[in-house]
């Protein structure tokens, strides 16, 4: 049976698999790789602030953590990082677990507070653990793929399992009761649902894919410090911007929030400098002010108004 | 036969004593109806019953097993549904999504789920309002929905939290009729209700607090013409 989402799904696949064949230039294929790992964190982070409602802002931490993961396997044991893949999901999990542990003691700001004081906490302990981590002076690995077509196709398929998962999971059991949760938690637990432990099954696999986002970044940037990979405002609150900018709690929405942020960071940048982070936060406010529930979550607003333009009808809504 | 049993509860928030040393036994099939002025503590007794609020003393007993201990949500998985005063609708999901979180209780499965949503949908007269998103609901809707949830996790015990409050005459005799027909189901039914009119027609047996403590204990005719009963509703001039 093909409906018109299975069909939008496919030509979403085929392009997104065409597209490092069409675009060759190393340039704009760098920039298609870094929207795959943005849209990577912010699938990741829908889970389980956008479905279940428990916003982080943190996320860094297990971006951070799986970054780590794979650098040090080859600072200290020269291993390859591409054991980072295998070795940074597990590690950012093992991280959620005391952080879920802590943070879901509370609720609504006060968790998205915490959560932000435990992110800061890992950049302060990476950055000062400098026996450990090499501190500011971050890690630098010689990759041993230089083609950024391999990097794309490992991202996609990085990218594509984070979409199925969460698809998986928001359309079972599980998530009917994160998003009972995240509209009222008192109802939810009079309805029997155990509510930690649900929010601990959208934390884990966020955590999870977070991390694995963190060891390929490290694998492909190949250079990564404790400012960059635990960074509050780029990494934590970004991610929360790109998805709001693409529909909270949609299934594409984060993908075509990293997208714009990723494609309008570089059309600016050389125009404006490091301002250019100033048109995507004017966006955001727009986005908010006339398409609250994001790009993806509002279609058949956008559809409206397009359709009205082409009649050539003026008004309001 | 008793299915609930309260033995000697007490709540205590600081230094208030919102419910103080209460005893009662709900019998299977009854509609047990609980009364009191404003802040006599009958809220209060069902967030102890649901477990929402851990009890400072007491004991209460479900099918002969001590509850009073067990985490929130096992009290609804062990056959206990409730609804909240001010109502808690799901609100952005539709009617048939907030029936559906309740009926996952039992299965795993989501046709299963939806089956028996539509079922209970049906039953308590939503059919129309399906697809409605919970938050657009006006009112007595809502309070219905919150009945219908509740129902879906298939509860032996439901306890309802002023249903009929803020209802039009119509709609409470419509909510009324619902509750009858669950407890035709066989479900035993523990209401809180400000309406004496409502709580006349429908209750076997009426409970009466004040200040957390039982003042009458009975038939409803008896329970309202007791003179501690008129006495805390009305002032001592009447009693």
């Amino acid at each position: 049976m093909l409906n018109k989402n299975t069909l939008m799904t496919i030509v979403f696949v085929l392009v997104a698999v065409a597209l490092p064949v069409i675009i060759k230039a190393p340039y704009q294929q760098h920039i298609l790789i870094l929207v795959i790992i943005w849209a990577t964190i912010g699938t990741a982070w829908n889970l389980l602030s956008g479905y279940a409602g428990q916003v982080s802002f943190g996320h860094a931490a297990f971006f951070g953590v799986g970054a780590y993961s794979a650098g040090l396997l080859t600072l200290h044991y020269g291993l390859s990082p591409w054991w980072g893949l295998a070795l940074g999901p597990v590690m950012a999990m093992l991280i959620a677990l005391p952080i879920g542990a802590i943070a879901f003691r509370l609720r609504g700001p006060y968790f998205a507070l915490a959560t932000l004081a435990l992110g800061e906490i890992f950049r302060l302990m990476f950055l000062n653990a400098t026996g450990f981590t090499n501190g500011a002076k971050g890690i630098l690995i010689m990759p041993a793929i230089t083609s950024k077509i391999v990097y794309y196709y490992i991202g996609l398929g990085m990218l594509a399992a984070t979409l199925l998962v969460t698809y998986l999971i928001v359309h079972s059991k599980i998530g009917y009761y994160l998003v009972s949760i995240r509209e009222d938690q008192d109802a939810a637990t009079s309805l029997g649902i155990p509510t930690t432990f649900y929010k601990n099954l959208a934390l884990l696999p966020s955590a999870l894919f977070t991390g694995l986002a963190g060891a390929f970044y490290m694998n492909y940037v190949t250079f990564i410090d404790p400012d960059i990979v635990f960074n509050l405002t780029d990494i934590s609150i970004m991610v929360i911007l790109v998805v709001m900018l693409g529909g909270v709690a949609t299934t594409w929405g984060p993908t075509i929030g990293a997208a714009l942020y990723i494609i309008m960071g570089e059309l600016f940048r050389t125009t404006l400098g490091p301002a250019n982070v100033l048109v995507f936060g004017i966006l955001v406010c727009l986005i908010i002010m006339f398409l609250p529930n994001g790009i993806a979550g509002e279609l058949d607003v956008i559809k409206r108004i397009t359709q009205r333009k082409k009649a050539g009808l003026s008004g309001g809504v | 036969m008793g299915i609930l049993e309260a033995r000697g509860i007490t709540k205590r928030f600081g230094g208030l004593t919102a419910v103080n040393d209460l005893s009662f036994k709900v019998d299977k099939g009854e509609i047990f109806g609980i009364i009191g002025p404003n802040g006599s503590g009958k809220t209060t007794v069902f967030n102890m019953i649901s477990r929402f609020f851990p009890i400072t003393a007491g004991e209460i007993y479900f099918n002969d097993k001590r509850i009073d201990a067990l985490p929130a949500h096992e009290i609804c998985k062990i056959g206990i549904g409730r609804t909240f005063q001010v109502v808690k609708p799901l609100r952005r999901m539709t009617v048939q999504e907030n029936v559906m979180a309740g009926a996952f209780l039992r299965t795993s499965n989501i046709n299963k789920a939806r089956n028996k949503a539509a079922e209970i949908i049906k039953f308590c007269n939503l059919d129309g309002y399906r697809s409605r998103v919970a938050k657009g609901l006006p009112i007595p809707l809502r309070k219905r929905l919150e009945i219908a949830r509740a129902l879906a996790t298939e509860p032996e015990l439901l306890l309802l939290d002023e249903t009929c409050a803020g209802l039009n005459p119509k709609e409470s005799e419509a909510a009324i009729d619902l509750i009858r027909r669950i407890r035709d189901t066989g479900v035993t039914i523990i209401i809180i209700e400000h309406i004496m009119k409502v709580m006349m027609g429908i209750s076997d047996r009426i409970l009466a607090i004040n200040f957390g403590k039982e003042i009458a204990m009975g038939k409803p005719q008896e329970v309202a013409n007791h003179p501690e009963v008129i006495k805390a509703y009305l002032g001592e001039a009447y009693a």
